[in-house]
């Protein structure tokens, strides 16, 4: 007998399921796809503006830092300007995803970004979120070949660009944009949550921010989203 | 350093409790977990309920395992990854050899998994010429150290940073030996640097699972560094180390468990990374893992379903039960001498190895109850330890004189004019002992509680003789 | 002063006093202190006199069969009374929530071990949830500390009764400890079965309690006042306890493992 077949069957048994005429797989299956919700917080439903607060305040409480812009044309110069603070160097390495592509990056001479995904010793990143969670200050971001993985995590300085209007109450309404996306049953290969930068209490339970990941998470609401 | 075992519990917790810097890490573990908890849950009016559905969520789950397990295991294999069945810790171990020895790997880095843990894999890999990197930092110290984890969330909870420096000077060779290693920056750098390098070179990365979610075939794990990412994006070929009850239904029912987890864990709202992983990369991707495989372990758990027991597969592993339990604090983990120490570890062990092996663990809790008051899951753990105390009681587990006592005791007080009569004797010569000083500094057969307080005197004379005494007065 | 009656406790109901093993053995100070409180609340107080133990220490060693022999003799000795009281969460607790626990299986018992269970209480959350007393008249000059036992605070619920109690004593103030909700280290057989650990979970107890500053300790379970007056006494700390029963009723012995004088030392 395979393993798989002996744990299955030990399972089956003790559990009963002979016995249950079928209606535990009724069950099963009526709730996988039934995706239905659990108790939601109130803590995040609220109207447009106030998920936006919500948001920053929740990532701010997670150590990120926040920049809100009202459109497209005005990333650039929040993003130098985070360079700027933080003595950065102003080459980027940037997600190759369609909206980040609409920027107008040469409004900013300075900077210099390449679509890729991020190698060593890359110090900078922007990449483009799928959505995020008012709920506890959670951006949503997709693997893809827009949006590599390792942008999010190589890099020590994470910049974000964030649509306003893609940020929900909560994590179910992501879900649910994911499956209108993919498909029922479907993810891209990562679907990361990220809150605030990486870090560490694992020396003497003191916090410190940077331990693989990103030391800085910077993220850039952008009020408006340009029509694709 | 003889191998630490349940069966030495009594030794190693005498031990721990004279090791001065252990205590002083304590120290720190103590107040901190415990008032973030705290803050998280009040800052959240819907956490008791939540708590609520997390229960309802996992009973359901448990109860229809099989059926979930084979719905996850159909949407791995749809999506291009692989499901590997391990009865046991041995059949996982070869497992993962194979896969490894399939990708050529000569390292692997490891992301944090207590399942990995269970499988006892780095000794195994070690001598099978394959190196693990373990890239939790906490793990990572204590892989230098040469120590288990002594925590299921923060594994090096139990070492000084004076020590992670000693560590890093031994192993880190070719840096400047003068470095300054003061402070945690400077060890946080370097461990980053140090394992920059070991995440680019790996061959296969190994990490666990937090949840895996029969809906989507997906697994999840969660961290706050990040290393767990870097772990399964980078090398060529991610494995997945998981047990049974890790499945749940759907995102929505992950997502109510993880409103609990981080809250339960650290106080945090959320853990920085969640990352939901399904398959291999697509078609396109510029990174991520080329092949995806999962190895499901069950290690006797399958035994436990159906009984008592299953209640402890609940368990979303968020180390709250260790933080708040007074003799975990007093201890700390090494000294139950299993992987699960804590109050989990008490009733998983004995499962795990068998009562006759653990039976000191569920015995070594004052039943206070604090376990199960902030167990996000509401598993009932003294109950579960009185479990394994009467598992081991009827199976005569414990030592003769023990059950003699107890059942010349039970006796006694099932005849209460007799006891009382006995009892007569007993407190009269006590109260005349102590009569001078209120207590007695010593007591024939009760050096246990002798040996570090005193005994108070009984005030002379039993109640029920008083009380009739002074009614008939009335 | 007692508070006047709730319209549940217009009548006077008769309170089985469960004494407990330690309190029978120990200190019936604090049976008597009991009954006098309960005598206030308006009830009549029995004492049956079949009944020596609740079963606890062999239910928590894994010896299931006695425990639940010892249970039946006092659910058979208790169950005609209106309550069953007892000065203790452990033992109220192991009547309340583990009677009907140990006889889940048991068609002939089980209705029998609910029924008790369901009229069974500890003695603060008595008085002040069912008989409504919201004041007392007593008197103790006391710097207090009160240390909640982990029975009566997770099983009987019992935290705001004794502190509300405690605030009509004259001449008593109370400071809260930094940590009253974390155990002592008793845990009945497990301070002699797992002595060390237990003697640092106590030491750090009585340092909790010293940090106060207060000249008193008080809680409401005997056992977790045995192992911190023991402790305290073996520290050569001066510190009193007593049961908090004994406090409201009006003090009348020595504090626990001390001798004479009922004043705090100075």
């Amino acid at each position: 007998m395979s393993s798989r077949d002996a744990i299955l069957g030990a399972l089956r048994q003790r559990l009963d399921r002979d016995a249950d005429g079928g209606k535990g797989a009724e069950a099963v299956a009526e709730r996988l796809s039934a995706h239905r919700h659990n108790l939601i917080p109130q803590r995040g439903q609220r109207d447009r503006a106030g998920r936006i607060d919500l948001f920053e305040d929740y990532a701010a409480g997670a150590d990120a830092t926040v920049a809100r812009v009202a459109s497209a044309g005005d990333v650039p110069a929040a993003v130098a300007d985070f360079l700027k603070r933080h003595n950065l160097p102003a080459n980027l390495v940037r997600a190759p995803d369609a909206e980040l592509d609409a920027i107008p990056w040469d409004s900013q001479p300075t900077l210099t970004l390449e679509a890729r995904k991020a190698e060593e010793p890359d110090a900078v990143s922007v990449t483009a979120a799928f959505g995020a969670v008012a709920e506890t200050g959670t951006l949503v971001t997709v693997s893809g070949d827009d949006n590599p993985t390792t942008l999010n995590f190589l890099p020590e300085n994470h910049i974000v660009v964030l649509w306003a209007d893609r940020i929900s109450g909560d994590y179910e309404a992501q879900w649910s944009a994911l499956r209108a996306r993919y498909g029922d049953g479907a993810l891209p290969r990562t679907v990361t949550l990220v809150t605030g930068p990486s870090r560490s209490a694992d020396i003497e339970q003191t916090l410190q921010l940077g331990a693989h990941g990103p030391r800085r998470l910077h993220i850039v609401i952008v009020d408006e989203r340009p029509e694709p | 350093m003889t191998a630490l075992s349940p069966a030495r519990f009594k030794e190693q917790a005498a031990a721990a409790l004279k090791d001065a810097p252990l205590q002083r890490a304590l120290g720190n573990m103590r107040v901190g977990f415990i008032e973030k908890r705290r803050k998280a849950a009040e800052k959240l009016p819907e956490f008791e309920d939540l708590r609520d559905q997390g229960v309802a969520i996992k009973n359901h789950t448990l109860a229809h395992l099989d059926l979930y397990l084979e719905a996850w295991e159909k949407k791995v294999v749809e999506g291009g990854g692989h499901v590997h069945w391990a009865r046991d810790a041995e059949e996982a171990r070869q497992i993962v050899l194979g896969i490894c020895r399939s990708a050529e790997a000569r390292t692997v880095t490891k992301g944090k998994s207590m399942i990995g843990e269970e499988m006892h894999l780095n000794p195994f890999l070690e001598a099978n010429g394959i190196e693990p990197v373990e890239t939790d930092l906490g793990e990572y110290i204590i892989q230098l150290r040469h120590e288990t984890p002594s925590h299921i969330i923060a594994p090096a909870i139990h070492v000084n940073k004076e020590q992670v420096a000693d560590a890093f000077r031994e192993h880190h060779t070719g840096l400047p030996p003068d470095r300054p290693l003061d402070e945690g920056p400077d060890l946080l750098a370097e461990a980053r640097t140090q394992l920059r390098d070991r995440f680019i070179a790996a061959d296969v990365g190994i990490t666990g699972a937090n949840f895996l979610v029969a809906e989507t075939g997906s697994s999840i794990i969660v961290t706050n560094e990040g290393n767990g990412d870097l772990t399964q994006t980078l090398p060529r070929v991610h494995i997945v180390l998981a047990s049974l009850e890790k499945v749940v239904p759907t995102l929505e029912d992950a997502t109510t468990l993880m409103r609990l987890l981080a809250r339960s864990a650290t106080g945090q709202e959320m853990s920085v990374y969640t990352t939901v992983s399904t398959g291999p990369r697509r078609d396109g991707d510029p990174d991520g893992p080329e092949e995806y495989h999962v190895v499901l372990l069950d290690n006797g758990r399958s035994a436990l379903y159906g009984t008592e027991f299953q209640e402890v597969f609940r368990c979303i592993r968020c180390g709250a039960c260790l933080n708040h339990c007074p003799v975990y604090g007093a201890i700390g983990g090494h000294a139950y001498g299993t992987v699960y120490p804590g109050p989990i570890g008490k009733v998983l062990s004995p499962a795990l190895m068998g009562i006759d092996k653990a039976g000191a663990l569920p015995n070594a809790s004052s039943f206070c109850g604090r376990c199960e008051e902030v167990c996000p899951m509401r598993i009932p753990l003294p109950k579960l330890m009185r479990h394994w105390r009467e598992a081991e009681f009827s199976g005569k587990h414990n030592p003769a004189p023990v059950r003699w006592g107890l059942g010349l005791w039970a006796w006694a007080v099932r005849r209460p004019a007799l006891y009382r009569f006995g009892a007569r004797f007993a407190i009269a010569g006590m109260a005349f002992l102590g009569r001078k000083r209120g207590h007695l500094r010593s007591l024939p057969l009760a050096g246990g509680w002798t040996a570090h307080r005193n005994l108070p005197a009984p005030q002379g004379g039993v109640f029920h003789d008083l009380w009739r005494k002074q009614r008939k007065r009335r | 002063m007692l508070a006047p009656p709730t319209a549940s406790a217009a009548e006077s109901p008769t309170v089985a006093l469960f004494v407990t093993c330690l309190v029978d053995l120990f200190r019936p100070s604090v049976g008597f202190a009991a009954a006098k409180l309960l005598e206030q609340s308006g009830c009549r107080v029995e004492v049956p006199s079949a009944q020596a133990c609740c079963g606890q220490p062999g239910y928590n060693s894994g010896d299931r069969r006695s425990a639940q022999a010892i249970a039946k003799g006092v659910i058979a000795a208790f169950e005609g009374y209106d309550y069953v009281v007892a000065p203790s969460g452990s033992c109220g607790g192991m009547i309340a929530k583990h009677y009907p626990e140990l006889f889940a299986d048991d068609p002939a018992w089980r209705p029998r071990a609910e029924a008790l269970a369901a009229k069974t209480h500890e003695l603060l959350a008595f008085l002040v949830d069912v008989r409504g007393m919201t004041a007392i008249e007593s008197r103790l000059e006391a710097v207090c500390t009160y240390h909640d036992s982990c029975s009566s605070l997770r099983e009987m619920k019992v935290q705001a009764q004794p502190r509300r109690l405690l605030q009509s004593v004259e001449g008593l103030a109370l400071r809260e400890l930094d940590t009253p909700e974390v155990c002592c280290g008793f845990g009945g057989a497990f301070c002699v079965k797992y002595p060390d650990i237990s003697n640092a979970m106590v030491a750090d107890k009585t340092a909790d309690i010293t940090a106060t500053g207060a000249d008193t300790v008080l809680a409401g379970d005997l056992g977790c006042l045995m192992n911190i007056a023991g402790k305290l006494s073996r520290e050569g700390s001066a510190i009193r306890a007593w049961h908090v029963a004994e406090v409201l009723a009006g003090v009348e012995a020595p504090p626990i493992a001390q001798t004479g004088a009922l004043e705090p030392a100075r």
